[in-house]
């Protein structure tokens, strides 16, 4: 809202204009693919399939533009999920959700001191906790599966509110908040810096180690929350829970055109390529192509993205 | 992130953690230091010490390769199917391994050097896309009944020397001469210290950036015989996470991420001191799903230690 009323750069534009040119263009498709795919219960069914993509992706959203990147996201996911579900399936909801958000809250922070103040790079310190959030989850679960959760906790995930998907309410809830975040509140403002020039961020006086403590611990965070929509929504959690979810989460912020070198991009993108990348499993699915091939498509579309968005800028800027 | 730069009377953190892992283990269980365990040791850290030199020269251009590890599964399961469904010869099968995993790595390569798109976006695409792929080609099974001839790559011998120490020392013999005594080395330190100036000079930079992603690719296909073998099947997850373990010997034995700074026999005790690490949790019965969790700490420590040790 604010972004448009400015004059968009013309890399800006060009992310805009080709994102909502492939969103157009998978629609018109994919309606003359398959007789099912315009039909209210399969919007219904892409809505909540982005919600909980951007879910995933809205806290890397944050870190990627201070020009770090989170790759525990999905691992840690897992583990609070994990921890959460133990909990709620004894029926003690509250804890469970407030432990689960303060188990994603101190991964996040654990990360946000290594890159911070140990000087990890933020790739490797991240990729340390996946492996150490994924066997954490293997020696909480010991192979087991939570399953059943309480229906008022479901509803979290499955849940419909006047005939809106739940998941699909707290995904805009968030979306308009962190938008709001980014663009008027010092905080938001000090993130684009800091992935923009940090040595700059710095001399102007940003407190620039805390605050990316600060955003890799809301990364952590989101990620406790997603991952409680996400066992909400699948009433089950195991140490699986967010395997494989690392390429999907990245493949939104990417697609969202938030650049990876930082300081530029925001969440409205993430919420952007959130919806193709739903668009595209639905698609997928429906035309009958075998769930191994997803994995392919999200990595042929991270790749196509950013060399779309890099050649046009090394073109016209 | 000079910190974590091997300088001369700075040995890297692998070593000290090398020599303080063996000595634990030693003493917590006699099993440890027997002739028998220390060549079991030598044997699990054959196909990550490959896989950790093709990420050696990748990091010292200021790069990573995230997926070296679906890029082995994929070889080892291309491997698996030329032999058990279209009963080829091994040799055939070799090739068209190797062949893959050049072709994974000159796609990378392509990528980083013409495109100049980021190194870790462009490997996580294609382990995606690696990994997809071993997958729709296996349906998610593993490929069995591979002939006995394959076992050959981790129970042979020649000389009385495992087969797999052979292919370690064969890798380290070629990726030294390349590294120290031709120019194409030379270049690889130069992209990552000045990459600018070596594009001044006339090099032509891009050639030798993807070459360094294609070796890399081809030595993961290298290892991936290794792993099939030991496992006497291909499973397109055999290696998912290996990657992780490589870039941990890399960073360890004390190549940085930045300035071309670093080398190659850090990398090798770097991987030791990872095989001895996962080789003496085993012994001392730490159950599976402790042992990830404590191999990343341990991992991720080091790299703390050494980069606040740097600092100092």
């Amino acid at each position: 809202m604010i972004a448009t009323v400015q004059r968009l750069p013309a890399d800006v534009a060009f992310v805009v204009f080709s994102r909502t040119a492939v969103v157009a263009a998978l629609v018109a498709l994919l309606a003359v693919a398959s007789p099912h795919f315009l039909t209210s219960d399969n919007m219904v069914i892409i809505l909540r399939q982005a919600a909980l993509q951007f879910l995933l992706s809205a806290g890397l959203t944050l870190v990627v533009l201070t020009g770090g990147i989170d790759l525990s996201v999905g691992a840690v996911l897992g583990l609070s999920a994990c921890v959460g579900a133990a909990l709620i399936a004894k029926g003690f909801l509250l804890a469970g959700i407030i432990a689960a958000l303060g188990v994603g809250l101190a991964c996040g922070l654990v990360n946000g001191l290594m890159v911070a103040y140990v000087g990890i790079p933020a790739f490797i310190a991240t990729y340390g906790m996946l492996w150490i959030a994924h066997g954490l989850g293997y020696v909480f679960m010991k192979g087991e599966v939570i399953h059943g959760f309480d229906p008022a906790f479901r509803a979290l995930g499955a849940g419909f509110w006047a005939g809106i998907p739940i998941p699909v309410l707290v995904a805009a809830v968030l979306l308009l908040a962190l938008h709001i975040v980014l663009y008027l509140t010092p905080f938001g403002r000090a993130l684009y810096a800091i992935g923009g020039n940090p040595v700059a961020a710095r001399l102007t006086g940003i407190p620039t180690k805390r605050r990316l403590v600060q955003v890799y611990g809301i990364s952590g965070l989101l990620a406790g929350f997603a991952g409680l929509v996400v066992i909400a929504r699948v009433n089950a959690a195991d140490s699986g829970t967010g395997e494989e979810l690392l390429l999907p989460i990245i493949a939104a912020v990417v697609l969202g055109g938030t650049s990876l070198f930082g300081g530029v991009g925001g969440i409205m993108g993430t919420a952007m390529g959130a919806l193709i990348l739903a668009l595209v499993v639905n698609g997928m699915n429906m035309l009958g192509i075998p769930t191994f091939w997803q994995a392919f498509a999200m990595g042929a579309i991270v790749i196509l993205a950013v060399l779309a968005d890099v050649s046009f800028k090394r073109r016209y800027s | 992130m000079s910190s974590l730069a091997l300088r001369p009377g700075h040995y890297p953190g692998a070593a000290y953690l090398f020599v303080l892992l063996a000595a634990a283990f030693a003493f917590a269980t006699p099993d440890f230091a027997s002739a028998r365990n220390l060549s079991n040791v030598g044997l699990q850290a054959a196909a990550l010490t490959i896989l950790a030199l093709g990420m050696t020269l990748v990091i010292l251009t200021e790069g990573i390769d995230l997926s070296l590890g679906a890029v082995l599964g994929l070889a080892g399961v291309v491997m698996g199917i030329v032999l058990v469904s279209h009963g080829a010869s091994l040799p055939l099968a070799i090739g068209a391994a190797l062949l893959v995993g050049l072709c994974a790595g000159a796609l990378n390569g392509a990528l980083i050097a013409w495109a100049a798109l980021p190194p870790f976006i462009v490997t996580l695409g294609t382990y995606g896309m690696a990994q997809s792929i071993a997958m729709v080609l296996t349906e998610g099974n593993s490929v069995t009944g591979l002939p006995p001839a394959v076992r050959w790559f981790n129970e042979g011998e020649w000389l009385g020397v495992p087969i797999p120490i052979w292919a370690v020392l064969a890798t380290l013999g070629v990726t030294y001469v390349l590294l120290y005594h031709t120019k194409f080395g030379r270049y690889v330190f130069a992209i990552g210290g000045n990459r600018r100036a070596l594009e001044l000079a006339g090099v032509r930079v891009r050639l030798y950036l993807a070459a360094v992603y294609a070796y890399a690719g081809l030595l993961a296909a290298l290892a991936s015989f290794i792993m099939t073998a030991r496992m006497n099947a291909a499973h397109p997850t055999i290696a998912i996470g290996l990657e992780f373990d490589a870039i941990a010997a890399v960073v360890l034995g004390g190549t940085s991420f930045e300035k071309g700074r670093g080398g190659m026999w850090g990398t090798v005790v770097g991987a030791l001191a990872i095989a001895v690490l996962r080789n003496g949790l085993n012994l001392i019965g730490m159950s599976a799903e402790w042992q990830v969790a404590v191999v990343g700490i341990v991992i991720v420590a080091a790299v703390a230690l050494d980069a606040l040790r740097g600092r100092a």
